[in-house]
């Protein structure tokens, strides 16, 4: 068969096993961390292992390492699906491959050396922010380069959340870490001041939204109808939801900069654009968790469709509680409490992780040529280890923060503080054991997915071809 | 011009752009286009390949 009437799915194998491992790495240094905020002699006096250096490379490694790569993966397999063509310039895609993993490689060695430009989420050196770039630049000419020649005349939906993912996070990287280079590992920001703080928080605030939220709605928007058998329940909905998604994300960033010497009135911009944001972010959850209305059985037997619709809820969740903590008055008790903490991985464990696990285990399949996973009873059982694992892990994280911010501002009658800080901390150290605990079981789960797919790699032996559809 | 004014005028601006999407979205116009693009993900592109000549 000619190379062009078949889709490419070798990149994406290669991405789908990357996410299992990446994820498997990223969430083991979570779980050490959150193992030394309990006991700090964890670090066993190596400056390597230390909090500070690691919990960089916790956030790279589960955001982009494990994140991207299962973005990369399910953007190139829906792309070539919704256009009825190949993936243009396979070379390129392979580029994007070796490229993306370098720069992860490179994180895990520069970033426990304590190499470091200190800007949250944007930590690697400026040799590595250079790669990303040309990596990034690469994946855009791939993916608008098929969606150039495909040949069904509309775009399909979840093209138009990864295209704004895409654009939208090659501005943000490159506005974000303008430097001058001074040696190979030292640079400073081109920004000063709360000028430099408001850019880190809208790159911040915005690899949120169109990264760890658009591109993870791409993937939500195929494989959700995909799983459940039927299409989308509004696509109209899902139009002015991309529309309204992607004009309100863009303005919110200030709101991680509430009482600082940022000027009011673009604290009072940051809160009142994340109010807004809740309508179309609600809008989108409703629309996928509708979906499934008329079908709702399938959530009985079919464990990948429970992954998929829990991410959805959870969601729904962190995108109310979200716009809620971006009030000022809320933020005042909340910010630089665990509360943070726990919203933070509502989302990612909640919503990422979740609609990642439910993706990687409806695509690994199906690019290696069979109907289903090696183990369905394993997915049910990361499934509920990972649920209860979530669960623990932000329901402690809100009791720890909101008791934290409640210590924190408590006054005598003279007007002295009630408690020290390290009182909070010490009130803090049950639920750090209950996290731990609920990082362990989410971690377990990935160990579970990660047996799954080497049995199901390992079983099946022949490596399928896919024709490309014709246009209907 | 006044940066106040413009401000004002972007907001305008943008809330009639959003109205303008959501009339074409929801116009019957674009029904037939919607419910053939949401079709898009129910295509049978898992089936494995018939002939043995088509793996690798």
């Amino acid at each position: 068969m000619d190379k062009s009437q078949s889709y490419n799915d070798v990149v994406v194998r290669q991405f789908g096993i990357m996410t299992v491992v990446w994820g498997v790495v990223g969430m083991l240094v979570g779980v050490i961390i959150a193992a030394q905020l309990m006991w700090p002699e964890l670090n066993f006096d190596l400056p390597w292992i230390t909090f500070s250096r690691l919990r960089p490379l916790h956030t790279n490694a589960v955001i982009f390492a494990f994140g991207g790569s299962a973005l990369f993966a399910a953007s190139y397999y829906v792309v070539q699906r919704t256009c009825h063509v190949r993936l243009y310039a396979g070379w390129l895609a392979a580029f994007t491959f070796w490229g993306w993993n370098l720069v992860i490689v490179l994180a895990i060695i520069t970033l426990p050396l304590g190499m470091t430009q200190s800007k949250e989420y944007a930590e690697l050196i400026w040799p590595i922010d250079v790669l990303i770039t040309v990596v990034w630049v690469a994946y855009g000419v791939v993916f608008f380069g098929t969606l150039a020649k495909r040949r069904v005349q509309h775009i399909y939906v979840a093209n138009w959340f990864f295209s704004a993912y895409i654009i939208t996070i090659a501005i943000l990287h490159v506005v974000n870490s303008l430097a001058i280079p001074v040696t190979l590992s030292l640079s400073y920001p081109i920004y000063a001041g709360i000028v430099d703080a408001m850019v880190q928080w809208w790159y911040g605030h915005n690899a949120v939204g169109f990264f760890l939220t658009a591109g993870f709605l791409g993937i939500m928007y195929y494989f959700v109808p995909k799983q459940a058998g039927r299409p989308v329940y509004s696509y109209r909905l899902s139009v002015v939801h991309f529309w309204a998604l992607i004009a309100t994300y863009m303005w919110a960033g200030p709101h991680h900069l509430h009482y600082t010497s940022l000027p009011d009135w673009a604290q009072s911009v940051g809160m009142v654009f994340s109010l807004v944001l809740l309508a179309p972010s609600w809008g989108g959850m409703i629309n996928g968790i509708m979906t499934l209305s008329g079908a709702w059985d399938k959530l009985r037997t079919d464990p990948v469709l429970k992954f998929l619709i829990v991410s959805l809820s959870f969601y729904g969740m962190s995108t109310f509680e979200g716009p809620m903590m971006s009030i000022k008055t809320v933020n005042a008790l909340s910010h630089y409490t665990d509360w943070t903490i726990g919203h933070v991985h509502s989302g990612a464990l909640g919503w990422v992780a979740m609609v990642t696990f439910g993706c990687m285990y409806a695509l690994i399949p199906r690019v290696y040529g069979r109907t289903g996973m090696y183990s369905t009873k394993a997915i049910d059982l990361h499934f509920w280890i990972a649920t209860i694992g979530i669960v623990l892990y932000v329901a402690s994280m809100w009791i720890a923060g909101v008791m934290q911010g409640l210590m924190w501002r408590a006054v005598n009658s003279d007007g002295t503080l009630t408690f020290t800080f390290i009182e909070s901390l010490k009130a803090t150290y049950p639920y750090y054991a209950a996290r731990l605990m609920g990082g362990v079981m989410f971690f377990s789960g990935a160990l579970i997915m990660a047996w799954n797919t080497w049995k199901t790699v390992a079983t099946s032996e022949q490596r399928v071809v896919q024709p490309v559809l014709d246009p209907a | 011009m006044d940066p106040g004014l413009l401000r004002g005028i972007f907001t305008v601006v943008m809330l009639v752009l959003f109205i303008g999407i959501c009339f074409w979205a929801y116009s019957s116009r674009q029904k037939a286009t919607f419910d053939a693009a949401a079709q898009l993900p129910l295509e049978p592109d898992d089936k494995p390949p018939a002939d043995p000549e088509n793996r690798s």
